[in-house]
């Protein structure tokens, strides 16, 4: 296994930094946060016409980079890191990586080159209350040439902006993925404990669908399921690391008692524990993207092992942001409330710590 | 293949056949793993791994090392691994002592005693905390006082690994109390079989004695057993637990730990409990911060190999070793419950968890607390100010230190 980065690598993550640092800091973050649609689509097109990075794990002959996971990852790190407003996790991740794992070629020559180029934004529908993976209670009836679907999906990472959906629903024959055009079903933006993330309702019945080709619908939402956690948590990575330097920084200058506050035992063995879930945890997510690369057969544990470590590691980093700062930490004015949302909000998002790590002991047999 | 014939070949081996090599002389010369009971034993095999040119893999030709880079020694440790060697006794001589005689002593010291190390000739350990210095080991208040031309020592040692068997030790020792804690410090070779020199075994809480403490009395050093600079020892100091670190960092867990993910998995299946959600979240959360850990030094040997040094980061691997000790512990305690409180006497598996649980408390104090580590992430690698310090300038002589009643 390979856990450091290649010169290349770092280059890619430096000029995603570079791009973020111009166009997401963080009042652009706020204003997008507060748009009618939840994202920047100029810094969207940026990241997929100027530095093309939406198309990482794609490989060339549908438009993409034919690079993979690990670069993903670098991506998905300065996202995370800078709370970048865009539809990457709907469109990059689950959308691209589901469309990979299924095998309708049909679908992917017409819609992968346009995903990798920004201009069309896809994701994955799968979701119902209680089951993140679904299949859950959606179903697929067949009609004529096509299906229709009947069910609600929620909640959908950029089901609101998406122009086409991936259903998973059950049919007859057990689960099966769909294509369904955003203009046919009923969307509900939510409301969000986390402002810097969209995620909407989308309300199916009688829906047109066209079944996307698949030898095995359920293992292929497993690899989704996989990908989408280690990708989630290279952005959890990134923003572990983000709150690290601000709770740091802050402590280097904030006087207390005729002392730097970071001089305190309590915060800066605090802040020491931080930096060690920082440490531990980028060593895990490199090991987790690597194998997505190269070792399939390892995924399901490694999956399972960022999900359990990232989700309590980033929002316990969160908290301390927030406790840290003292009074100006709990401001709206502040930043730091936005990635304590975003840290809580993606530890719970495809489940929960305790359901977490029950699927890592499931995948380690115990 | 010895040392003589590679030295004299003069270009360093190919490294996939040194890793074979030692592959294959381990195979046909490493003992059966037991408990270094006799020391003869240890000194001759620690003589033919030597001559089989895998001791000192790094160490200059000069003194008897086959002056190969780290990434041959990095072979022979992956290789290594597969065995428990009995090289236990030389650990202090090989990875801490040696080293910082090699960098700082004279000529004269390092041809005296770097080739005896090598061969496991004389055994070394090193003498550094006393019952009043622990974490601040500047403190420490073993006096060495110049007498015509040598040094007497009175004072006290503690917690010295390997000093049973050790011939010779590596002293710091205060030698001038008018200067400030670190500044008044000297590094001396002291000779463990001179009169005045009393080694006694120190009972730890878990009911061994791996360790001694060492009591000097008027013990006499010549002049010229200075390691560098006299009131230079500070700096010697600090050479050698650089080299202790790397040591430790290098060191292999134990092939069998009663206390891991696969030990306690086993525990619960034996105990009928594998099934229980509690038990299966506290087996989750345990792999998961054991194979981060291992994932993590994974990745510091695979930087060091790119040539980025670890840095002040072996202490977030040694914070997070002991941190997933206690929980370890913790989660053997949820899993097994009364079945750990007593076993029959013939039950090994009952004597293993309870050394476990009992000696879990040094691995979060010994090579520097949990305290310590933390103080070291949070000003070495995250830069935050120090806290202000009350002995700086002071002149160690109106220092408070110690345990004051």
């Amino acid at each position: 296994m390979r856990l450091v980065l290649t010169e290349e690598q770092q280059a890619l993550r430096a000029a995603v930094r570079d791009l973020l640092t111009d166009r997401a800091a963080s009042p652009q973050v706020r204003a997008a946060m507060e748009s009618e649609t939840g994202i920047d689509r100029d810094l969207w097109t940026r990241l997929g016409r100027d530095l093309d990075v939406l198309g990482l794990v794609v490989p060339e002959e549908y438009g993409g980079a034919g690079a993979g996971h690990v670069e993903r990852a670098v991506v998905q790190e300065e996202l995370g890191r800078a709370l970048a407003p865009t539809p990457f996790l709907g469109s990059a991740v689950l959308a691209t990586d589901a469309l990979l794992a299924l095998d309708d070629e049909e679908a992917r020559r017409e819609l992968l080159p346009r995903l990798v180029s920004g201009e069309l934004i896809a994701t994955v529908a799968v979701a119902e209350p209680g089951t993140p993976w679904g299949p859950g209670a959606t179903t697929a009836t067949a009609s004529g040439d096509g299906w229709t679907l009947d069910g609600t999906k929620t909640p959908v990472v950029a089901g609101d902006l998406a122009d086409v959906l991936l259903v998973v629903a059950t049919t007859p024959d057990g689960p099966a993925w769909f294509r369904v055009d955003a203009a046919d079903v009923e969307r509900t933006t939510l409301t969000t404990l986390d402002p810097t993330r969209r995620l909407a309702k989308v309300v199916l019945r009688g829906t047109p669908a066209r079944r996307l080709e698949s030898a095995d619908p359920a293992g292929a939402l497993e690899r989704v399921a996989d990908l989408a956690t280690i990708a989630l948590a290279a952005e959890q990575l990134g923003g572990l690391q983000r709150v690290l330097e601000m709770a740091t920084d802050y402590a280097k200058v904030r006087v207390q008692f005729g002392r730097a506050i970071g001089s305190y035992q309590a915060v800066k063995h605090g802040l020491a524990d931080v930096h060690s879930d920082w440490e531990l945890g980028l060593s895990a997510l490199r090991y987790a993207a690597w194998a997505a690369d190269e070792a399939p057969d390892e995924v399901p544990v490694a999956a399972a092992l960022v999900a359990t470590f990232f989700g309590p590691a980033y929002f316990k980093a969160a908290e301390a942001c927030v406790q840290y700062h003292g009074g100006i930490g709990y401001t709206w004015e502040h930043d730091a409330h936005l990635y304590y949302k975003r840290a809580k909000s993606t530890e719970l998002l495809f489940g929960a710590p305790g359901r977490d790590r029950a699927r890592l002991a499931d995948r380690l047999g115990v | 293949m010895t040392a003589a014939t590679t030295i004299a070949t003069g270009s360093p081996p190919d490294l996939d056949a040194f890793r074979e090599q030692a592959r294959a002389w381990l195979r046909e010369h490493a003992p059966a793993p037991s408990p270094v009971t006799d020391i003869e034993a240890a000194r001759a095999f620690q003589a033919a791994l030597y001559d089989a040119g895998f001791a000192g893999i790094t160490w200059p030709q000069d003194v008897g090392g086959r002056g190969l880079s780290t990434a041959y020694q990095q072979a022979f440790s992956d290789e290594e691994a597969e065995y428990e060697l009995p090289t236990y006794p030389f650990t202090i001589g090989m990875g801490m002592c040696g080293p910082t005689v090699n960098d700082l002593g004279t000529p004269e010291q390092r041809t005296r005693y770097l080739p005896r190390l090598l061969r496991g000739e004389d055994i070394w350990c090193q003498l550094f905390s006393e019952p009043g210095a622990g974490s601040d080991v500047a403190s420490l208040q073993t006096r060495a006082v110049l007498d015509g031309d040598s040094w007497v020592v009175d004072g006290q040692k503690v917690w010295t690994t390997n000093a049973q068997w050790a011939d010779f030790g590596a002293l710091l020792a205060r030698t001038d109390p008018d200067r400030p804690k670190h500044s008044g410090l000297t590094m001396f070779v002291v000779d463990m079989h001179a009169p005045g020199v009393t080694v006694r075994p120190l009972k730890d809480m878990s009911g061994r004695a791996p360790f001694n403490e060492i009591y000097f009395d008027s013990v006499r050093i010549p002049a010229d057993a200075v390691i560098g600079e006299v009131n230079g020892g500070w700096h010697a100091a600090v050479t050698m637990l650089g080299h202790e670190r790397v040591s430790i960092g290098s060191r292999r867990r134990p092939k069998t730990n009663p206390l891991d993910f696969t030990a306690i998995a086993a525990l619960a299946q034996r105990l009928g409990v594998s099934g229980e959600p509690a038990t299966r979240e506290r087996l989750a959360e345990l792999y998961a911060r054991e194979r981060v850990l291992e994932l993590f030094n994974v990745r510091l040997r695979q930087e060091a190999a790119a040539g980025i040094a670890p840095g002040a980061r072996g202490s977030v691997a040694k914070l997070a070793g002991s941190m997933l000790a206690r929980l370890a512990v913790d989660t053997v305690g949820e899993i097994a419950g009364p079945e750990i409180v007593a076993w029959d006497p013939e039950d090994t598996t009952g004597a293993a968890v309870a050394l476990g649980i009992n000696s879990t408390p040094s691995s979060s104090i010994a090579g520097g607390t949990n305290e310590i580590q933390r103080g070291i992430i949070g000003e070495r690698v995250l830069g935050l100010p120090k806290e202000p310090s009350v002995d700086k300038g002071v002149p160690f002589r109106e220092l408070k230190v110690g345990t004051q009643k």
